[in-house]
């Protein structure tokens, strides 16, 4: 099954050093950072990369996060969730400001790649909509904005990743617990109404968010008729 | 390596833990690339092949009438959470070997799963009591999402190489990346050296 890597991956480069750059309050919960990485790290939409924090005598903590930015466009930016008792995302949510240096290595992973080749669909839900905008971000940079169809669900307005980015004509948000006053959708998980306008055949779909989320998603795509070949899934654990 | 400002030891004292991973406690976190597969017992199938005298493909029922055998400890994920206390059933990869009788040549295996997933390992690695195949945890079924009905189960080394929904292996002399070894995931996946990436 060597159609799950079409994407030619470059090597892993080492660790090197990045320097936080910016940081904005993405949401209540989230932020995202702008990294300055001196060194080659050349990635296709959708690949991640590994975020090493280093105590003075030498013990460490690594966790990975995917790039939202495109490929090609610099500073480099994750965007990180803040988890209850998480050891790498509480570090950066409360104790990292721009200046800091991280140690940083990729970009990693291959399978959840895409490089604005063909149209695709991507369903996001929550933080797992960082990779798929990387993908948004990269369409619209190549003139091929039409390429990408995004269905994101969030639990509120004000938990939406990129909010002031993230809509336009090809992009359905389904809000899950609060929707803005007039939505015609209402709220609620996703259903097979949302994505049955989006599915289109010999269409890839790429999935991304929690487990669960990924395996609703996965058999709403397999009800429409998607086959499992066509369907790629990252999902999100909770790895602190 | 340079020291982050600010950032110290969390107590990781618990000697079970491999550098670099924390203890996931009661959660039992699930990272696989694929949809979740749905597979029948009815017709689902185990295959050793490649470098074997004899090439052999076993049914679940097959594999059930196997001598038991059961794993104990720990699981490490490369995403850095470990899993202390876990109970495994299944057969030992020792006992399907022996039935397919390796050639001597043979060195390596890439483990395949029903979803096109592949990950390979040294055969030393899938030997002397290192390795099974395993279809329940703590005395239940192993569910979908963990990789049931069976998953290869290799707890020695990262669990990426523990090919949830495994299907077989193909016993080969030579080494060669499996999926995500060729996204940059090192070849061998040993926690206690922190083998994650190509190159560590």
């Amino acid at each position: 099954m060597d159609r799950l890597v079409s994407t030619a991956i470059p090597p892993v480069q080492p660790w090197q050093l990045a320097t936080i750059v910016a940081v904005r309050q993405e949401t209540p919960n989230a932020k995202t950072f702008q990294l300055n990485v001196a060194g080659p790290h050349n990635f296709v939409a959708g690949q991640h990369f590994i975020i090493r924090l280093t105590a003075d005598d030498g013990y460490h903590a690594q966790r990975a996060y995917s790039a939202a930015s495109p490929p090609g466009q610099e500073p480099l930016e994750i965007t990180v969730e803040r988890l209850p008792g998480g050891e790498v995302s509480t570090f950066l949510h409360d104790g990292v400001d721009v200046g800091d240096m991280v140690d940083i290595r990729g970009p990693i992973g291959g399978h959840f790649a895409w490089d604005v080749s063909a149209p695709i669909l991507g369903i996001a839900g929550g933080s797992g909509v960082a990779p798929l905008m990387s993908m948004l971000r990269a369409a619209r940079a190549a003139g091929r904005s039409d390429y990408m169809t995004l269905v994101v669900s969030a639990r509120s307005p004000r938990d939406l990743y990129y909010a002031d980015e993230i809509t336009g004509p090809r992009t359905r948000v389904a809000y899950t617990r609060t929707a803005p006053p007039g939505d015609p959708r209402g709220v609620g998980r996703l259903t097979m109404e949302d994505l049955a306008p989006m599915v289109h055949v010999r269409q890839q779909a790429f999935v991304c968010g929690s487990p669960a989320f990924c395996d609703a998603a996965t058999m709403l795509l397999d009800s429409l008729g998607v086959p499992a070949y066509d369907i790629r899934v990252e999902r999100f654990g909770p790895s602190g | 390596m340079p020291v982050t400002r600010g950032f110290t030891r969390r107590d990781r004292s618990d000697p079970r833990l491999p550098p670099g991973q924390y203890n996931t406690g009661d959660g039992w976190p699930v990272l696989s690339y694929e949809p979740t597969p749905r597979l029948d017992t009815a017709t689902w199938t185990f295959t050793i092949d490649g470098l074997v005298e004899r090439t052999q493909t076993w049914s679940w029922a097959d594999l059930h009438k196997m001598p038991p055998s059961t794993y104990q400890g720990a699981i490490h994920c490369v995403t850095t959470w470990s899993k202390f206390d876990m109970t495994f059933d299944g057969v030992s990869v020792d006992t399907l070997l022996d039935l397919a009788s390796p050639r001597p040549e043979a060195t390596f295996v890439m483990a395949r799963s029903h979803t096109g997933y592949t990950t390979n390992l040294s055969l030393s690695d899938v030997t002397g009591g290192k390795a099974w195949v395993a279809w329940a945890i703590d005395g239940k079924p192993l569910p979908v999402e963990h990789g049931g009905p069976a998953r290869l189960l290799v707890p020695h080394l990262y669990f990426w190489k523990s090919a949830k929904w495994v299907s077989g292996l193909t016993l080969m002399d030579h080494d060669e990346p499996g999926l995500w070894e060729r996204s940059g995931y090192h070849d061998r996946g040993d926690p206690w050296l922190e083998q994650r990436y190509q190159g560590d």
